[in-house]
Order: C-alpha cells, then sequence, then structure tokens
C-alpha cells in the first residue's frame, strides 16, 4: 500500500532553487532514508511534506492530495519529529505524549477516552519513560527528551513517520535504542519510515531504501544496495567511502 | 498499589479539581468584600454585607455609617470592573505567553496595550464615535488599533527572526511602544484641550467606573475568554513548540488568528475602559504556572480567578497607599511589574545559554 507520494516536488525561496523535481513512493513496511552532502536539501523536503515549506508539483498523503486535506486528517497519516527541541515550560512528559492523541479529540472541549488514555501510557512504556512520566520536559536529558517527542508520535499512531536527524547529538547508547525502537514500530500494519541520517552507517543498518540527493536533484533512490554502489556515492561525497568507512572502523572491528 | 496511584495522579492532572475552584472563588470573594471596605473611608464588614444585600435582595438596613451606602454606589462598581479587568488582561497575557512559547509575552511588552491606549486617544481627539454609542468609538478604535499592533509586530519580528525567539519580540516590542507615545506625544500637543482624558488613558485608572462599563467588560469576557478557553489544548501545543503543533495536527494559520482577534478584542475593551495597566499579563500568569503548572487546561482558568485577585489588591493599594490622594493603578503594577520582568528575563536567558 502506498502511504506516501511525491510527484514532482520543487522547493524554491524567490529564485533561490533548494529542491528540484523530486518523484518518490513510500510503501508500509519501508524505511526510507534520504541521504546526501550538506545542502542537498534533505531537511526541505521533510518540510514540504510536514507543510513548512511551500511546494511546487503534488504530494499524496495516504492517497490523497495533501493541499486539498485537513490539518487533522494529515496528522492521522504522518507525524514529524523535528531535529532538535527548545522547550519552553516545565509541561510533564504525559501531557507532551497526551497531545498527540489531539487529532482524534471529539468535540472541542477535546475529552479523551479509555482508548486515548491507553495509548498514551504504551507509548510512554515502549519509549522507557514511564518511571518518569510525571517529571518535567526540563529535567531531562536529551536521549530522554527524545525518546518523550518519540512517544508522542507512537501515540499519535500515524502511518508515516517523519524523521529529521532523530538521533542527533545524542549518544550511541540512545542512538541505539531510538533506532530499535524505530525498525520495531515500522513493522506494525501500513506503516512506513521518512528519515534523513547523516550517518552512512546507520543508513545501511536500518534503511530499506534510499533517496540520494544532490544540489537539490534526485542523484539515486532504491534500495538500499544499488543506490550505495561506489560509482555513484563516491562522486557525490567527493570521496572514495568505502576506503574511508574502512579506515574509520578498522580499530573497532580489528579482533 | 502502584498503577493505582498514577491512576488517581492522572485524573487530578487533567484540569483543576473542584475544591480548587472553590478555593479561588473563596478567594475572590473574600479579595471583593475587603476591596469595597476599605478605602478613603473605610466601612465595617457589617456595612458592606448589608448594603449588597440590599443590592441584591431589595432588603432595607441600618448602616453603622451613615454614607456607606453613597460609598458603595461609587466603589462596588469600580472594584467590579477591577476584578472584570484583572481576568481579562491576565488571561490574554497567558494565552499570548502560550502561543508564542515566550514567558515575557503580554500586551504591554508587546507594544499591544499602547497601541490600543493610541486608538482610543484618536477617538477621542479627533471626536470618532459609532453612531447611537458614545462610548463605542474608543473601545471600537482601542480593539483595532490592538489587533493591527500585534499583527505589525509578529509580521516583523518573523521577517527578522523566524524563531521568534525572546528576545526579537520583546524588543521590537519596546522599539514600538516607545514609537507609540511619541505620537500620543504629537496628539497631545495638537489637541491640548483634551489633555486630561488622554493622560487618563496612558496612566490607566478605573476610578468612577460605572456598571454599564462593567457589563461591556463582562459580555467580552464570556464571549472571548470562552472561545480561549476552548484553545486551551492547542496553546499546550503551541507552548511546546510551532513545529510540534504542526505534526499533531493543529491548524497553525487559523488557530494563531482567532487567539490574536480574541486577545486584542479583550485588550483592546480594557484599555478603552481602563486605561493602559501594565505587566498584569505578565506577573499573574507567571506567578499562578508556579503554583498549578503549565498545562492551559488548569492554567487558563486558574489565571482568570489570579487575575481578579491581583488587580482587586493592586487597586487597593493605589486607593489606600497614599490616600486621601489616589495613585493610578498602573503605575502601581508597572512598578511590581518591571522587577518581575527583570528576574524572569533573567531565567530565560539562564535557560538559553
Amino acid at each position: 500500500m502506498t502511504l506516501l507520494e511525491l510527484r514532482n516536488v520543487g522547493v524554491s525561496y524567490g529564485d533561490l532553487t533548494i529542491l528540484k523535481d523530486i518523484s518518490m513512493t513510500l510503501n508500509s513496511g519501508e524505511w526510507l532514508m534520504v541521504v546526501g552532502p550538506n545542502g542537498a536539501g534533505k531537511s526541505t523536503l521533510i518540510s514540504a511534506v510536514s507543510g513548512v515549506a511551500p511546494y511546487t508539483g503534488d504530494v499524496f498523503i495516504c492517497g490523497n492530495d495533501r493541499k486539498a486535506m485537513k490539518a487533522r486528517d494529515i496528522a492521522m497519516c504522518i507525524g514529524t519529529l523535528s531535529q532538535s527541541h527548545n522547550v519552553g515550560y516545565s509541561f510533564s512528559v504525559r501531557d507532551l505524549v497526551g497531545l498527540g492523541r489531539y487529532p482524534y479529540r471529539k468535540g472541542i472541549m477535546g475529552g479523551r477516552d479509555e482508548n486515548d488514555e491507553m495509548m498514551i501510557e504504551t507509548a510512554i512504556g515502549e519509549v522507557g519513560l514511564a518511571e518518569l512520566a510525571d517529571r518535567s520536559l526540563l529535567t531531562l536529558s536529551g536521549g530522554e527528551l527524545q525518546r518523550a517527542f518519540l512517544a508522542q508520535l507512537f501515540a499519535q499512531d500515524p502511518h508515516v513517520l517523519l524523521l529529521d536527524e532523530p538521533t542527533n547529538n545524542l549518544d550511541l547508547v540512545y542512538q541505539k535504542e531510538v533506532f530499535d525502537l524505530l525498525r520495531n514500530w515500522v513493522t506494525g500494519k501500513d506503516r512506513a519510515i521518512l528519515s534523513v541520517v547523516h550517518d552512512l552507517g546507520l543508513v545501511r543498518a536500518y534503511g530499506s531504501k534510499a533517496l540520494l540527493l544532490n544540489r537539490g536533484e534526485t542523484a539515486a533512490y532504491g534500495d538500499t544496495e544499488e543506490v550505495f554502489s561506489d560509482d555513484t556515492v563516491n562522486g557525490i561525497y567527493r570521496l572514495d567511502v568505502r576506503q574511508w568507512m574502512k579506515k574509520l572502523y578498522y580499530p573497532w572491528v580489528a579482533e | 498499589m502502584k498503577p493505582h496511584k498514577a491512576e488517581k495522579n492522572r485524573i487530578s492532572k487533567r484540569g483543576l479539581p473542584q475544591w480548587e475552584y472553590l478555593a479561588f472563588i473563596a478567594a475572590v470573594c473574600l479579595t471583593f468584600l475587603l476591596c469595597v471596605s476599605v478605602g478613603t473611608v473605610s466601612l465595617p464588614w457589617s456595612d458592606v454585607i448589608h448594603y449588597l444585600s440590599d443590592l441584591v435582595f431589595g432588603t432595607e438596613h441600618e448602616y453603622a455609617v451613615a454614607s456607606a451606602p453613597q460609598i458603595m454606589t461609587v466603589r462596588v462598581p469600580r472594584v467590579i470592573c477591577v476584578a472584570l479587568s484583572g481576568m481579562s488582561l491576565a488571561l490574554c497575557g497567558c494565552s499570548m505567553q502560550g502561543l508564542l512559547k515566550n514567558p515575557l509575552a503580554e500586551g504591554s511588552t508587546l507594544g499591544v496595550s499602547s497601541g490600543a491606549a493610541l486608538g482610543a486617544i484618536i477617538a477621542i481627539a479627533f471626536d470618532i464615535t459609532v453612531p447611537f454609542l458614545s462610548l463605542a468609538g474608543a473601545t471600537v478604535m482601542a480593539m483595532l488599533f490592538a489587533f493591527g499592533s500585534i499583527m505589525l509586530i509578529l509580521f516583523l519580528a518573523y521577517r527578522l527572526d523566524y524563531s521568534l525567539s525572546t528576545n526579537t519580540i520583546v524588543l521590537l516590542g519596546v522599539i514600538y511602544s516607545m514609537f507609540i507615545s511619541s505620537i500620543i506625544m504629537f496628539i497631545t500637543t495638537f489637541a491640548s484641550e483634551k489633555i486630561r482624558s488622554i493622560t487618563f488613558w496612558t496612566m490607566g485608572s478605573l476610578q468612577g467606573s460605572t456598571y454599564t462599563e462593567a457589563l461591556i467588560l463582562l459580555v467580552v469576557l464570556v464571549i472571548f475568554g470562552t472561545v480561549i478557553l476552548t484553545k486551551r489544548e492547542e496553546l499546550n501545543a503551541f507552548a511546546i513548540g510551532e513545529d510540534n503543533a504542526r505534526s499533531i495536527g493543529i491548524n497553525i494559520r487559523r488557530t494563531r488568528l482567532i487567539i490574536l482577534i480574541s486577545v486584542s478584542a479583550l485588550i483592546g475593551t480594557c484599555v478603552s475602559i481602563g486605561g493602559s495597566i501594565g505587566f498584569v499579563g505578565l506577573v499573574v500568569p507567571h506567578m499562578t504556572r508556579m503554583i498549578v503548572g503549565p498545562n492551559h487546561r488548569r492554567l487558563l482558568p486558574a489565571t482568570l480567578f489570579s487575575g481578579a485577585v491581583f488587580l482587586m489588591i493592586m487597586d487597593l493599594i493605589a486607593r489606600v497607599i497614599m490616600r486621601p490622594r489616589e495613585l493610578p493603578i498602573g503605575a502601581v503594577t508597572s512598578l511590581i511589574g518591571a522587577v518581575l520582568f527583570v528576574f524572569i528575563f533573567a531565567g530565560t536567558r539562564r535557560r538559553d545559554a
């Protein structure tokens, strides 16, 4: 089932073209990694789909044209995790996660039913924050905060997750935790992930498909193994990537 | 036992529990009684109770102080207006702080109050009135100017700094307020015969408020206060971040517009009746947030009550501290507000660093 489809999507600010003619589809069960050097337009792609950046072309979300959809219906299909969180007030973890049920609320006074409450508690448990559910967000570490926002997405229960550098600035252990959580999440019914990830190691370990961008244009798109052929990658990153990876990880893998 | 405890905890976090409502209502009533009994001439509690019962139930009592009914005729509508203004201004401050994710946002720091005052002053100086409603000219102009001021400042802030950081907004608000006060000075120079009523609007006072004005405040508060209260979940999301609000399916533009229109209507009405009373919307939500937490389900109703209590006490101080002379209430709130502003600003700076 196709959950997200982009047809000839472009983003420009004035004369400056950031993205040009991007087409792709995301089907259930897939984890698409958007990669490319700095300034390739990776984050802008996320912005266009999540509604921050105005775009040309067509974006179809769960089969509907994004431009004709209500904010609530979009939120039932896709949820976005930002790169960094600058929380201003001391909301509790449970307050934050509870907001994930907003698209499903009934009436303007926004009552929640038992199912909503159960989804919230389950999501908090899944990311391992049950003990901290009543703690203020201001007291959490970077890794805990990222997991709290992830729990909100789980409670929101959309079909597609849009993630912009989900583990930027996180320690290795949190990086592994978050990626394992996501890999487990995407195995659910009618679910897919589109994420921007810088670390090519993580990209190949977790992604099923990849979209390689270069200066706002598609350089390669398809299964991870095809996209990361030496010829394609070396040209775009202006580096012998395979050699560099070998050198980088040699001290860790050599016995 | 543990899950049970968590369950109870969660329910109590949903809204204000009943006993808290009762406590807040009791605080408002007690403050009201205190404020109508104390003043240039203080009255015994028995006279206050007698007068209120005469007023509401039509009974006829003897008074210990002979002039009590005359004093109360002036004092009761004034204190009611003070309480309603306090509610409105505090609610506005609270919703702007949530909407802009900025603990320093408030009518006076954003320049909205001075914008509204300019609107009222233009209406007075150039005799702009609405047909059949002599009072409405200043009110409508104040509302329009309040809304225009918010839109202008937010537009400039977005152009300069898309993230709408605390410093940008406050700086713009300060510059805008200075700009407005220079225009007010120009108008004052050319309309010197109306200088007294213009000064009143810039200083802020609820002296001589009437029941009609109380009714106007009440109607506007009921309408737009209700609108704001229905947006409490949206305010929670904005207070966490605009990107997060968008992700969970909030219509960003429409919600922001609805809240800003409601805030302008409330501030415009308050300013047209009581002049610009600064910093109420800064001090009250800040103190209330320390008691009930940042969740707007609890914070918004609690702010309404504490806003009423706070401004009634400020008005009392303005009336009695230099008696028989009376200070403008705006001077008292600004004095306290300015000090607190520094503390909150220092707090946000520490967190940003």
